[in-house]
C-alpha cells in the first residue's frame, strides 16, 4: 500500500491557474484508506474548486487507479465530461496519477503527495522495512536492516549521536544501531560487530530494465 | 611539534579546534592561528559543524599550513560521495595537510539547510579504510594513484554513554576503526575522571593514542544545555553549581577545565580542547593546566 497526503490547496490552484474546467478523479484503493482520494475527499475538492471559481465537469472514484485497463474502461462512459475538461486533478498516490496520465490525452495533475514509508513492507504490514538494496547486509546486523533502521543508513555501526537509545535525527525513533546491538547480544553474536562491512555498491539499488516492465502487459493494451 | 611526531615520541599532545565562519571573511581564523601557533601540536578544523553551511575545512586547513601549523582536516561522510571524498583527500595532500579526522557528521536536519539530501555513501569506518587505501597508493576502484597520500588518520569515540548498547558499540567501533587504519582518537568532552577511567580500562588494550576532549564551561546554562542536547556529555551537578555561583564565569570555567586536564592527564596520551568561541584563550587554559 502507498500512503498519500493532501497537497496544499494553494499549490493545486497554482497548477490550475489558466484552466477553468477540471475533472476530478479519486481512487477507492490506497487513497481511500489514506483518506485522501475516496468519495468524501473528492466531493470536498469539488466544492473547494467551485468556490475558487472553477467548473468541475465531472468526478469519479475508481477502484484502483493503478490498474490502467480499469481506468480506461471506467472512464469510457464519462468520456464527454473528461474530454470536456481542460485537465484532470487526481487525488491519489504517484502511481495512480501516472497511470491516469498514461491513459488520458489531457494534462493530469497530482492532488496528493505520496509519502515515504521508509522502505518496502511485507504483505503483512509490520514494522520491518527493506530498501531493496540488492546486496543484503542482514548477516552483519542480527537480522535488523541497517539501511532502514538507522536514519543515516550506516553499515558499520552507530554514529554516536543517540540519546537514551533514541536517534539523533528523530528522537521519537529508536536508534537502529542500539536495536542491532541488543539483537546481536541476544543471539550471542556480538562478535560480528567487529567485522568490517566494505563500501557498499549502490548500483544494485537501480532496478534492472526487465524488472521495470510488467507481466500484466496484456491488460495495459489500450486500443 | 607536529601531531604525529608528538604522539610517536610519547609527548602528551595538545590539540584544539577552530570553526570557520559563514562567508569569506577569514580575519578571525587568522587571528586565532596567530595566537595558537607554536602553542599546540595540532588544530582541528571542523567540517560544516552541526550541519551548518560555512567556509570549508579544506581551505581553512590549507591556510593554517601556510602559517606553519599542523591542521587536522575533519571530514564528515554527510556531504560528499566517495568520488568527492577521495578527490578532496588528494586536494588536502597537495595542500600539505597531513592529518585527517573521519566522522559521520550531524544529520542535515540538525543544521541550517534542513532540506539538503544526506549522502553517507561511505560511513566513517569505510572512509578510514579508504584513506588507508589511498595511503597505499590506490583509490576505491583499485586504480593506482599517480602519487599516493600519506595521512595520519584520526577518529572519534564517545567515552561516556547513557546506555549499555551505546557504550559497547563505541568500544566495538573503536576497535573496528583501528583495524581499518585509525591511528589516534579524539573523544567527546569529558567531565568525570571516574567515568573516563571506566572507559580507558577497556580502551587501553587497543594501545592507541587517545586525546581526551575538554570543553571549557561558559555558564551553568551552557552546561545544562549540553547535558540535555549533546550526546555523551554529562556535566556533574557540582560543576554546574560552581558555574552558577561564579562571579567571573570565564575564570571558573578555565579553572574547572585545567583541573579536569590534570585529573585526566595520566589516563591518556593527550588533550583536545574545544573552546567554542574562546579559541584565542586556549593558551591561558594550557598555562593553568601547566601544559606550556
Ligand atoms: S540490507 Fe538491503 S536487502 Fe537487506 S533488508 Fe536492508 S535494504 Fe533490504
Ligand atoms: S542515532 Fe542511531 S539510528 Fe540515528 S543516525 Fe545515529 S546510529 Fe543511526
Amino acid at each position: 500500500m502507498l500512503r498519500s497526503e493532501e497537497k496544499p490547496f494553494e499549490e493545486i490552484l497554482g497548477y490550475l491557474e489558466d484552466q477553468d474546467r477540471v475533472f476530478i478523479l479519486g481512487c477507492a484503493g490506497c487513497a481511500q484508506s489514506s483518506q485522501t482520494g475516496g468519495m468524501p475527499e473528492v466531493l470536498v475538492m469539488k466544492e473547494r474548486l467551485e468556490g475558487a471559481g472553477k467548473t468541475v465537469t465531472g468526478h469519479s472514484v475508481i477502484d484502483f487507479l493503478c490498474q490502467k485497463a480499469l481506468v480506461a474502461s471506467r472512464l469510457q462512459p464519462l468520456e464527454g465530461k473528461v474530454m470536456g475538461a481542460d485537465s484532470l486533478l487526481v487525488l491519489t498516490c504517484g502511481v495512480g496519477v501516472q497511470s491516469v496520465a498514461a491513459m488520458v490525452k489531457k494534462p493530469v495533475y497530482p492532488g496528493c503527495n505520496t509519502v515515504n514509508l521508509g522502505g518496502s513492507r511485507g504483505e503483512w504490514q509490520g514494522s520491518e522495512r527493506c530498501m531493496e538494496c540488492g546486496d543484503c547486509l542482514l548477516y552483519y546486523t542480527g537480522g535488523i536492516c541497517p539501511l532502514t533502521a538507522c536514519s543515516k543508513s550506516l553499515r558499520n555501526g552507530a554514529c554516536g549521536g543517540a540519546s537514551d537509545g533514541k536517534c539523533e535525527v528523530s528522537p521519537e525513533k529508536p536508534c537502529g544501531w542500539e536495536l542491532i546491538y541488543a539483537r546481536l547480544k541476544e543471539i550471542g553474536r556480538l562478535d560480528v560487530l567487529k567485522k568490517f562491512v566494505p563500501p557498499k555498491t549502490w548500483n544494485t539499488m537501480r532496478p534492472r530494465p526487465e524488472i521495470l516492465s510488467t507481466s500484466l502487459w496484456a491488460l495495459e493494451q489500450r486500443d | 611539534m607536529a601531531l604525529r611526531e608528538a604522539l610517536d615520541k610519547g609527548k602528551f599532545a595538545v590539540t584544539t579546534e577552530v570553526g570557520p565562519l559563514k562567508g569569506t571573511d577569514t580575519t578571525e581564523i587568522l587571528e586565532v592561528a596567530e595566537i595558537l601557533n607554536g602553542k599546540v601540536d595540532g588544530v582541528n578544523v571542523t567540517d560544516q559543524q552541526s550541519a551548518v553551511m560555512r567556509l570549508g575545512s579544506l581551505a581553512t586547513c590549507s591556510m593554517l599550513v601556510e602559517k606553519g601549523m599542523d591542521p587536522v582536516f575533519q571530514m564528515t561522510c554527510r556531504d560528499r560521495n566517495r568520488i568527492a571524498l577521495q578527490s578532496d583527500l588528494l586536494n588536502a595532500d597537495v595542500f600539505g595537510i597531513r592529518n585527517v579526522l573521519a566522522i559521520s557528521g550531524d544529520f542535515p536536519t540538525l543544521g541550517d539547510h534542513i532540506d539538503a539530501k544526506d549522502v553517507y555513501d561511505l560511513d566513517t569506518e569505510q572512509l578510514i579504510w579508504t584513506i588507508n587505501r589511498m595511503n597505499e597508493g590506490y583509490d576505491l576502484a583499485d586504480n593506482e594513484l599517480q602519487g599516493k597520500t600519506d595521512f595520519f588518520v584520526g577518529a572519534v569515540v564517545k567515552p561516556v554513554s547513557d546506555t549499555e548498547a551505546s557504550f559497547e558499540l563505541q568500544l566495538a567501533m573503536m576497535e573496528k576503526k583501528i583495524n581499518v587504519g585509525a591511528r589516534f582518537f579524539q573523544t567527546q568532552a569529558v567531565y568525570d575522571a571516574d567515568a573516563f577511567e571506566n572507559f580507558m580500562k577497556r580502551a587501553r588494550q587497543f594501545k592507541i593514542p587517545v586525546l581526551v576532549g575538554i570543553i571549557p564551561l561558559k555558564s551553568a546554562g551552557m552546561a545544562r544545555y549540553m547535558n540535555k542536547n549533546v550526546s555523551g556529555v554529562f556535566v556533574p551537578e557540582h560543576m554546574i553549581n560552581d558555574m552558577a555561583k561564579a562571579k567571573d564565569k570565564m575564570a571558573t570555567g578555565f579553572e574547572i577545565a585545567a583541573r579536569l586536564i590534570n585529573d585526566l592527564k595520566d589516563l591518556c596520551q593527550g588533550v583536545h580542547i574545544m573552546a567554542i568561541g574562546w579559541e584565542k584563550k586556549v593558551p591561558e587554559i594550557l598555562q593553568l593546566a601547566n601544559l606550556t
